[in-house]
């Protein structure tokens, strides 16, 4: 990239909002999944919608690829940077603008922390639904790339549930609305094709967001069972006899484990671990909670605890939230996993998962958010045995592959970013893939905002069968046919 | 038939008939009647293919002859939206009803686009289930047809709009592609939500051939009350304290006209325990206000108000508002009805959506609809007119699409770049 570039963009965002030097670019090289790595040539930190349409008009001029960054914590690698590339950080972009507590809007800028939004209107009893296990950390802006789901959106809905509507800057630099404060605003639902796109299809510089009241009580309880089978059958009793819980959680036992090494969340020691939590009506909660424990305990259930106190219920969820991290505890490497199932099919892949993993000679811990089907199992190696990297690869890519033959996904909430894209045609064919491509080339027909993200094969704009040419974009090393 | 029709039926290009008949059978492909009209539009023929397939077919060679294809379900809301630029052939879903598979354990159903809703509510129903959507006409209205319109009712507020039910779609586009994206499952974030992008196209992206949605089960039990108030002031008052309060309601909808006091509809489901609890909570927070059961036609509330006996003289438009903004509208729907001379009727749901039937001379209604929309978009509101009397003068049922709707005309150049499909229906002449 050129200096001249490079000097203008620095009179966008200022001295400070540019990083271009090596060894600061290598905080940036990487999201979550820390195994894909590329530096970009420089990342901006805008501070406000002004400075990010100013920035994405250059690249648009220039031609040059850009990737968008919340927090940075993705697990799919979606922020991955392009080589030569710009990251548009919004990390500065963190301020929450208004809170219209009788409409219940919330109105915030792409930087703000999931959490902080709960923060901001707890005290009038209120919060922001999507949680998901990094919301302490992770950033409203990344939820929408990714439409983050969490424990709770069994329930209550998934990020898109709860995006009314989005300030956007699209690849060219222009600025659009994308629904708004109120509902059905007139035209096609790009608000929801947005959300979700893993950054795709522009910048959201705007969010508004809706909050929900909190409701009358929440209780939650912790169920044992010998395995993950009697605690599956439990959860489709649940669902049989017409509940909606809040969440529904499982664990095996060595998730069980390293949660219990990592925070002493006090957890019972069993094969199948199952967290139900129950919210709404004072009354309604204990009538539908006596009926869950009593389906519970004829599942096979050998210990019942509902937590006493929001101190011992904050724990529970601790244990839960911190499972991933907590695998560090009982082996060097792991590999975190998320694909989908119906539901249904959980004791059939569990025992599929269970096969594969003895035959790889690889430990997988489970779990689950198990009220939607949602998988996570952690594939457990070390990285110094020569082979278990790769093997550890290997079968975490055949958990997808079941998750895919049991009609589900290969992803439920972390996205498809860098890491799954090669798995799309396998869960979708051709003519759909082509279809979800027609639509990003409306919104950026140049393929500059994160172009190397989601689809296996880049499909190119207004392209035609015929002579071969190279798109400038081959040229140029960003996009490839293969 | 009259001979009119009959001769531009035959007027189409006779080896595309052919074709056409080739593909679905001679019994399927008929000439189009005045009673195939769409929003003012007549077409030559209609087509009812057999599967998706023969669907898809159907609209490649449609779109390589130029030809508008006009979509169809149970037809109940053909009349909505602005009229066809053209329309040629009716692209109809009627034998398409299957349901595919009702995964009952999993609270998923596969359904073919022309299944009707009520169809499916009464399989969904067989294991205590159901697509929590209250749509409009369900003995006729179809899968693809609510979906296309984004149809929505009272039980909104609960279990979201039709995009947060929908999991799964297949779509024909009009160079034949048929393209799947979401799944089977609910929680699935591979690839882009091109369910939602279909959801309220009105059909002019792609025709939904078949849709996967989430499903819930039916309550244990439920209890409906009914609140009256004095005014419409008294009346969002008492809907932002439900609303701000820990009850746990289903539906929450208020009614409003020129005749009659205001009045909210409230719907409690659950256990008799968790019943009675809220009933006693909501009695103390409507007080002094009195709370009495509510009747059976709270449900039907929406249809009573497309129940209209004139339709030369009604019009009815969908308007969505912050909840905030409910006594001020319905003051300002008075008022323009007033200085109008035109009658009205409202119903209003707590997500700040609600419809509108406004009856008189079609001048006066335009100059009311005008004046509401003028007013409703200064404050982050909008209004849709989805039914006006033939002669209304020209009053675009959509209002302004905002700065997005060159994105919006982008989106369907490369889904639909011949405009085959519902030309000039939607939004900004899309």
């Amino acid at each position: 990239m050129e200096a001249r570039i490079l000097d203008e963009l620095r009179t966008i965002v200022g001295g400070r909002g540019l990083i271009s030097s090596p060894e600061e670019l290598h905080t940036y090289e990487c999201d979550g999944l820390t195994n894909f790595r590329v530096m970009p040539r420089a990342v901006l930190l805008p501070n406000s919608t002004q400075q990010v349409q100013a920035a994405v008009r250059i690249c648009h001029r220039e031609r040059i690829p850009f990737v968008a960054r919340g927090a940075g914590t993705g697990l799919s690698g979606g922020a991955l940077p392009v080589e030569n590339g710009i990251v548009i950080s919004l990390a500065r972009m963190n301020r929450i603008l208004d809170v219209d507590f009788a409409n219940a809007r919330v109105i915030v800028e792409p930087g703000v922390i999931n959490l902080d939004v709960t923060g901001r209107v707890a005290p009038q009893e209120y919060f922001y639904a999507p949680d998901p296990s990094s919301q302490s950390i992770c950033s409203i802006g990344g939820n929408v790339a990714e439409n983050s789901g969490g424990a709770h959106c069994l329930k209550y809905g998934f990020t898109t549930t709860h995006v009314l509507g989005l300030e956007v800057i699209l690849p060219d630099g222009s600025l659009v609305h994308l629904g708004g404060k109120t509902l059905d605003t007139p035209g096609y639902d790009l608000a929801g094709v947005f959300v979700g796109s893993e950054g795709t299809l522009g910048v959201a510089t705007k969010i508004i967001l809706r909050i929900v009241k909190r409701p009358e009580c929440i209780r939650t309880l912790l169920a044992a069972f010998p395995s993950t089978n009697e605690a599956g059958a439990a959860v489709s009793d649940i669902i049989a006899a017409g509940m909606l819980p809040a969440a529904i959680e499982m664990m095996d036992n060595l998730a069980i484990q390293a949660a219990e090494a990592a925070v002493h969340a006090n957890y019972p020691s069993c094969g199948g671990l199952l967290l139900v939590e129950l919210d709404g009506p004072v009354a309604e909660v204990e009538a539908l909670m006596t009926h869950v424990n009593e389906i519970c305990r004829s599942n096979g259930a050998s210990e019942i605890r509902l937590a006493q106190s929001d101190t011992e219920r904050a724990l529970v969820w601790k244990g839960r939230k911190a499972a991933f991290a907590a695998m560090g505890r009982i082996s060097p490497n792991y590999i975190v996993q998320d694909g989908v199932i119906p539901r249904t099919a959980l004791p059939q892949v569990m025992s599929e998962i269970e096969r594969l993993s003895q035959e790889a000679g690889l430990r997988v811990a489970n779990v689950f958010h198990a009220g939607d089907g949602n998988l996570h199992p952690l594939v457990l190696y070390d990285r110094r045995i020569a082979g278990q990297e790769e093997a550890a690869e290997s079968l975490s890519s055949k958990i997808l592959e079941l998750c895919i033959a049991a009609g589900g996904s290969i992803t439920g909430e972390h996205g498809v970013g860098e890491d799954k894209k090669k798995m799309m045609s396998k869960m979708f064919a051709e003519p759909d893939l082509t279809t979800m491509q027609r639509v990003r080339c409306a919104f950026d027909p140049l393929q500059l905002s994160n172009p190397t993200k989601i689809f296996p094969t880049p499909r190119l704009c207004g392209e035609k069968p015929g002579e071969y040419m190279p798109h400038p974009l081959e040229s140029a090393g960003i996009a490839e046919r293969y | 038939m009259d001979a009119a029709t009959k001769s531009e039926a035959s007027g189409l290009h006779s080896a595309l008939r052919y074709k056409f008949i080739a593909l679905v059978g001679n019994e399927f492909v008929r000439a189009a009647t005045a009673a195939d009209a769409a929003a003012g539009a007549q077409p030559k023929l209609v087509i009812e293919p057999g599967t998706e397939r023969e669907l898809a077919e159907i609209l490649r060679l449609s779109n390589e002859a130029g030809l508008a294809v006009i979509p169809r379900g149970g037809g109940t809301k053909l009349g909505w939206g602005n009229s066809p630029a053209r329309a040629d052939l009716i692209l109809s879903t009627a034998r398409m009803t299957e349901i595919i598979e009702h995964a009952w354990a999993d609270l998923t159903v596969t359904v073919e686009a022309g299944c009707t809703i009520q169809r499916l509510q009464e399989t969904l129903g067989q294991h205590s289930q159901r697509l929590a959507l209250d749509a409009l006409w369900p003995e006729k209205a179809t899968v693809g047809g609510v979906l296309s319109t984004n149809d929505s009712g009272a039980l909104r507020l609960r279990f979201g709009a039709l995009r947060d039910l929908i999991i799964g779609v297949t779509i024909a586009l009009p160079d034949g592609t048929l393209a799947s994206s979401g799944g089977k499952v609910v929680k699935n974030v591979a690839g882009y939500d091109l369910p939602k992008l279909v959801t309220g196209a009105f059909g002019t992206l792609g025709v939904i051939t078949r849709a996967v949605f989430r499903l819930h089960p039916l309550p244990l039990n439920s209890h409906s009350f009914s609140i009256s108030s004095v005014n419409a002031e008294e009346t969002q008052k008492f809907v932002l304290a439900v609303q701000d309060s820990k009850l746990a309601h289903t539906y929450l909808q208020s009614h409003f006209s020129d005749e009659k006091p205001p009045a909210s509809d409230i719907l409690f489901e659950g256990t008799e325990a968790g019943l009675a609890a809220q009933e006693a909570q909501l009695r103390n927070l409507a007080a002094p206000a009195s709370v009495s059961e509510a009747s059976n036609s709270s449900w039907t509330a929406r249809e009573e108000l497309w129940a209209f006996s004139a339709p030369a003289s009604a019009a009815i438009a969908k308007i969505s508002i912050l909840p905030t903004n409910m006594a001020r509208t319905m003051k300002l729907v008075a008022h323009s009805a007033n200085a109008q001379q035109v009658r009205w009727k409202a119903l209003l749901y707590a997500t700040g959506l609600g419809w509108l039937r406004l009856e008189g001379k079609p001048g006066m209604l335009c100059a009311a609809l005008q004046a509401l929309r003028d007013d409703l978009q200064g404050q982050d509101g909008l209004l849709v007119a989805l039914h006006r009397p033939s002669k209304m003068p020209a009053f675009d049922a959509w209002g302004t699409a905002g700065d997005a709707l060159p994105l919006m005309k982008a989106v369907k150049q490369q889904l639909d770049p011949k405009n085959t499909l519902n030309p000039g229906r939607f939004v900004g002449g899309i």
